[in-house]
């Protein structure tokens, strides 16, 4: 508990650092990111992940009131029940900030899980729920004591909660699958809790999911939907033409569908990239989600949709997933929005759409009746653009691929990851399979690619891009240096186990111990290139050499493989290059056995354990 | 007339016996949809009780039985030991293949390779507050649920001479261990620190200091009454209670114990414990004892009754649990589950007259 007290310390004063600087000229972008409205919808509350703060609007003027400094990369934010109290989701620091929404203040600072990234309060206004995206849980937090009684277990990556209208239940959604197998199809889960009892009574399976982020149920409760992304990793990315390397769809469950089924948004020509969040109508007859890679707002009519699921028989529900023609059928409007549309939310007569454009700092206010922008409100961000603001725009766009399918954002999630192995190249099925990388930080990390082939990034994002991603038009010479500068810029997140006092724990010294070592448990030396710092060196833990240290497989063209950088690898699982160890543990255990990746046989099960615990610290 | 009279003797031996549990017992086998009538182990909770068998785990709720078997996810077939987290309700598994959670429909799984569990082989699992203790063949492991850390106690840096750690039970200040042929270990969590208790007379077949230490160093289970302060210890050569101070051993010929070879204690309270072994369950209340059992010779339902002065009271009841040879039992209210050798008993408390 102290560790993480002086954890949200530290990560609150070097929030609290950056908001001084940014008063002090070098004003940040807010990157609005998710918003609620006062139940009498006078008020807009929007979080801003990239300013840290809760900006506060009047709607009818589409002013802003206040801006609310809370913690480091706010995410997620939830009234309370009477609606006096705004929870904002901190994600870097790993709390959550309780502000009075009468006053605007903050009334205190609440501890929860790693990478809290979505809050709600239970009915009786109680219990307050924290999803913990790298914790994998859901904090159940006491509002009366501020203390936190117990975690639930959740999916990889909870990310998002939304509650029942009769306050029964919560379900939580995640934006990375779960473990599984090697080559697997992709599982995830909306874990359902039972508000009354705390505890998850159920896990509804998601086949062939991966991300999934917002939810919404309708007013009756009858109906939930969830946007999601339907990966085909497991095939060859050569079938871009296809339509088959990222299928943006919707999970719909609840009484009004029966078993869940899931339905395409793209059409057969053109996709709407990257789901994001959702709202349904009070009336239940229309449904709205923002493809926030594709600058849009897609528009459901839910009595067609509905309808033509009535009519369906099991097997046409169970093709629906993957047949592109079925969104003429239910699919009302397309709304062009900002950039990168991200949270949304409705007025409380479904007049109104208000939309999160989270690379415009701006918020849409769409006439749903006209289907329309109807103002656009400023949320008082910077008025010019970097190169790595453009950057961070063509990063989320999907408008540079065949179709508009995909961007870089659909596998580099929120700029990490997705937890998925890939079969991107044109080369056969089943060769070079490679596990998605984190992306954090790796300016000085070059050559890119497993296999090292491109030297910088520009290489990487280039040319090979068009050819082997994008089947498309690419970027202008001008468009990749500004892609470049925003890869460069994406900051490496805090590392949740290294202590704020820099001092390592008992293990964590001995494991690093072992990862320094120079001779075996039995005094006999360790070849140079055996020992782990000689590859995995320097800031980033890499010497960037090709190295094979016999993890290569019989699918692999070459054994020689790009030494990966080792910052924050407690949160990229699965590791290796073709993502087949699934835990750090396995690096070792099970894909070392003649000790070329570093010497690891003579370690006890404890020593390995040291030696894990210091690498989660790097 | 002959049930009449039959009838007759056992109300007076009732009245002459003290009074102690009584149960009407339900027996489930394979029959009955259980998995395998080898059942290691029982937990409770609330209205679900959970088995561990040699085939796999299962769940009784709602009058009926699922099964779970390694193709839906569990570690191994064989299942040792079942703890249930009071705060989640999920259901930690420890199998012959690895550690196994259960929670809410999905079975996320620990081995050696995959995590930093210390063996497969898991006989042992509890749960207090957010960390998960395991007993393995190859020493204690504990994880924080919360920061995914795995702590390993071993021979290198605990007390322990043998590490077949074999049961666990923590409490929030101190947790215990039993180390088949290491005594009982006891770790003090605040100040991480370790005693290690053991058979002082240091005979592996014999007691020659009864009650001034540790009854037998070949332990089998431990169940720790923190709010009293007492451990209650089970070994394969008699059972033990500790206060802190004073030890107090339990031996066939000295109490109601049915036999001294034990697979279980859990404890009620600290003067309380009911105690599973190869000849029948007993339990004893502080004073007096009782055992329910099969007859050993007949095979016939039997209660025992040992008062404080010795005296045997020998009762024939209409049901008893499974088998006589018992794993291990939890509560249910004032009901309680047996796990034997050839199946499962639900003791259904009857009413005080």
């Amino acid at each position: 508990m102290r560790r993480a007290l002086t954890f949200a310390a530290v990560t609150a004063a070097v929030a609290a650092f950056a908001w001084l600087l940014a008063g002090a000229g070098a004003q940040r972008y807010l990157s609005p990111i998710e918003l609620v409205l006062s139940p009498d919808d006078a008020h807009l509350y929007v979080v801003c992940e990239g300013s840290d703060e809760l900006a506060v609007v009047d709607v009818k003027s589409g002013k802003v009131l206040r801006r609310v400094p809370v913690g480091h990369t706010p995410k997620g934010l939830a009234l309370s029940p009477d609606a006096k109290f705004v929870y904002v989701a901190n994600s870097w620091s790993d709390t959550v900030t309780e502000i009075d929404a009468q006053t605007l203040s903050v009334v205190r600072t609440l501890d929860a899980g790693f990478e809290p990234t979505s809050v709600l309060a239970d009915r009786a206004g109680k219990t307050l729920y924290a999803a913990n995206r790298i914790g994998g849980n859901i904090s159940v937090i006491d509002l009366a004591s501020g203390v936190e009684p117990k975690r639930l277990a959740a999916g990889r990556g909870a990310s998002y909660l939304v509650g029942s209208p009769d306050g029964r239940f919560i379900y939580g959604t995640h934006i990375y699958p779960n473990p599984g197998p090697h080559r697997t199809p992709p599982q995830s889960e909306i874990t359902v809790i039972d508000a009354g009892r705390q505890v998850v009574t159920d896990r509804w399976r998601m086949h062939n999911v991966a991300g999934v982020f917002h939810a919404a149920i309708s007013a009756d409760g009858r109906l939930g939907i969830a946007s999601q992304l339907r990966p085909k990793n497991l095939i060859p990315l050569a079938h871009v033409a296809h339509g088959f390397v990222i299928g943006n769809s919707l999970t719909l469950f609840g009484e009004d569908v029966g078993e869940s089924v899931q339905v395409p948004i793209d059409e057969v020509e053109r996709y709407f990239s990257l789901p994001f969040g959702v709202a349904i109508a009070p009336d239940k007859r229309a449904a709205y989600v923002s493809t926030s890679g594709s600058d849009s707002i897609t528009v459901l009519d839910l009595d067609k949709l509905l309808g033509m699921l009535r009519r369906a028989g099991a097997r046409e529900r169970a093709r629906l997933a993957n047949d592109l023609s079925a969104s003429v059928n239910f699919v009302a409007a397309r709304i062009p929005v900002g950039s990168n549309p991200k949270g949304i939310a409705l007025s409380s007569d479904g007049a109104r759409l208000f939309v999160a454009n989270r690379l415009d700092d701006t918020v849409s206010v769409i006439d749903t009746g006209a289907r329309k922008v109807a103002r656009t409100i400023s949320l008082g961000g910077p008025a010019g653009l970097t190169p790595e603001r453009r950057g961070e725009r063509l990063f989320h766009s999907a408008r540079f691929s065949f179709q508009g399918q995909f961007g870089c954002a659909s596998c580099h999630l929120e700029g990490t990851l997705d937890g998925l192995a890939w079969d991107l190249e044109p080369d056969g099925f089943g060769i070079d399979i490679v596990d998605n990388r984190l992306i954090e930080d790796v300016a000085n990390t070059g050559p890119f690619k497993w296999n090292g082939a491109n030297p910088d990034l520009e290489t990487e994002c280039g040319p090979r891009t068009e050819k082997y991603f994008f089947r498309s038009q690419s970027y202008s010479p001008e468009q990749l240096a500004d892609l470049v500068s925003f890869l460069k810029s994406i900051p490496r997140r805090p590392n949740r186990f290294r202590r704020a006092d820099g001092e390592p724990t008992a293990a964590q010294e001995r494991g690093k111990a072992f990862y320094e070592r120079t001779r075996r448990t039995d005094g006999t030396p360790i070849p140079e290139a055996s020992q782990c710092p000689v590859c995995h060196s320097g800031p980033d833990y890499t010497n960037r050499q090709l190295t094979d240290v016999g993890t290569g497989k019989p699918t692999d063209r070459s054994p020689l493989f790009d030494v990966p950088q080792l910052t924050n690898i407690f949160l990229s699982a699965p590791y290796l290059h073709d993502g087949s160890a699934q835990s750090l543990e396995e690096i070792w255990t099970v894909f070392n056995p003649a000790d070329r990746h570093g010497v690891s046989n003579d370690l006890t099960k404890d020593e390995l354990n040291d030696l894990i615990e210091y690498l989660k610290t790097l | 007339m002959r049930y009449a009279l039959a009838l007759l003797l056992v109300s007076t031996l009732w009245a002459a016996a003290p009074p102690m549990p009584r149960f009407r017992w339900q027996n489930f086998t394979t029959a009955d949809g259980l998995p395998d009538n080898k059942v290691f182990s029982v937990a409770v909770d609330g209205e679900r009780v959970w088995a561990g068998t040699d085939n796999g785990l299962a769940l009784y709720e709602g009058g009926k039985w699922k099964v779970f078997r390694p193709q839906d996810g569990l570690a191994h077939r064989a299942v040792l030991y079942v703890a249930v987290d009071r705060k989640t309700h999920d259901v930690w598994i420890a199998t012959m293949g690895g550690l196994s959670r259960y929670s809410a429909g999905r079975f996320d799984t620990y081995t050696q390779l995959n995590s930093g569990l210390s063996n497969d082989v898991v006989y042992g699992v509890a749960v207090q507050d957010d960390e998960v203790w395991t007993a393995t063949a190859a020493g204690a492991s504990r994880l924080n649920t919360r920061t995914g850390q795995w702590t390993l106690y071993n021979e290198r840096n605990t007390p322990m001479y043998e590490i077949w750690t074999y049961a666990v039970s923590p409490g929030k200040e101190k947790v215990y261990f039993a180390v088949w042929g290491g005594g009982v270990l006891e770790y003090d969590v605040k100040n991480d620190r370790w005693k290690d208790y053991n058979d002082p007379d240091g005979e592996t077949e014999i007691v020659l200091f009864k009650d001034q230490g540790l009854i037998h160093e070949i332990t089998t289970s431990v169940s720790y009454v923190e709010k009293d302060k007492i451990v209650w210890v089970a070994t394969y050569f008699g059972a033990s209670r500790y206060d802190g101070r004073n030890w107090r051993n339990f031996l066939d010929q000295d109490s109601g114990l049915p036999s001294n070879f034990l697979n279980q204690v859990k404890a009620v309270d600290g003067n309380r414990a009911w105690f599973s072994t190869d000849k029948g369950l007993a339990y004893f209340d502080g004073r007096n004892w009782s055992v329910y059992r099969p007859s050993l010779e007949t095979g016939r339902p039997e209660m025992l009754i040992r008062d404080q002065a010795g005296r045997v009271t020998r009762l024939d009841v209409p049901s008893a649990p499974a088998h006589h040879y018992v794993y291990g039992v939890d509560f249910q209210g004032d009901d309680i589950w047996v796990a034997t050798a050839k199946g499962l008993s639900h003791g259904v408390a009857a009413k005080a007259e």
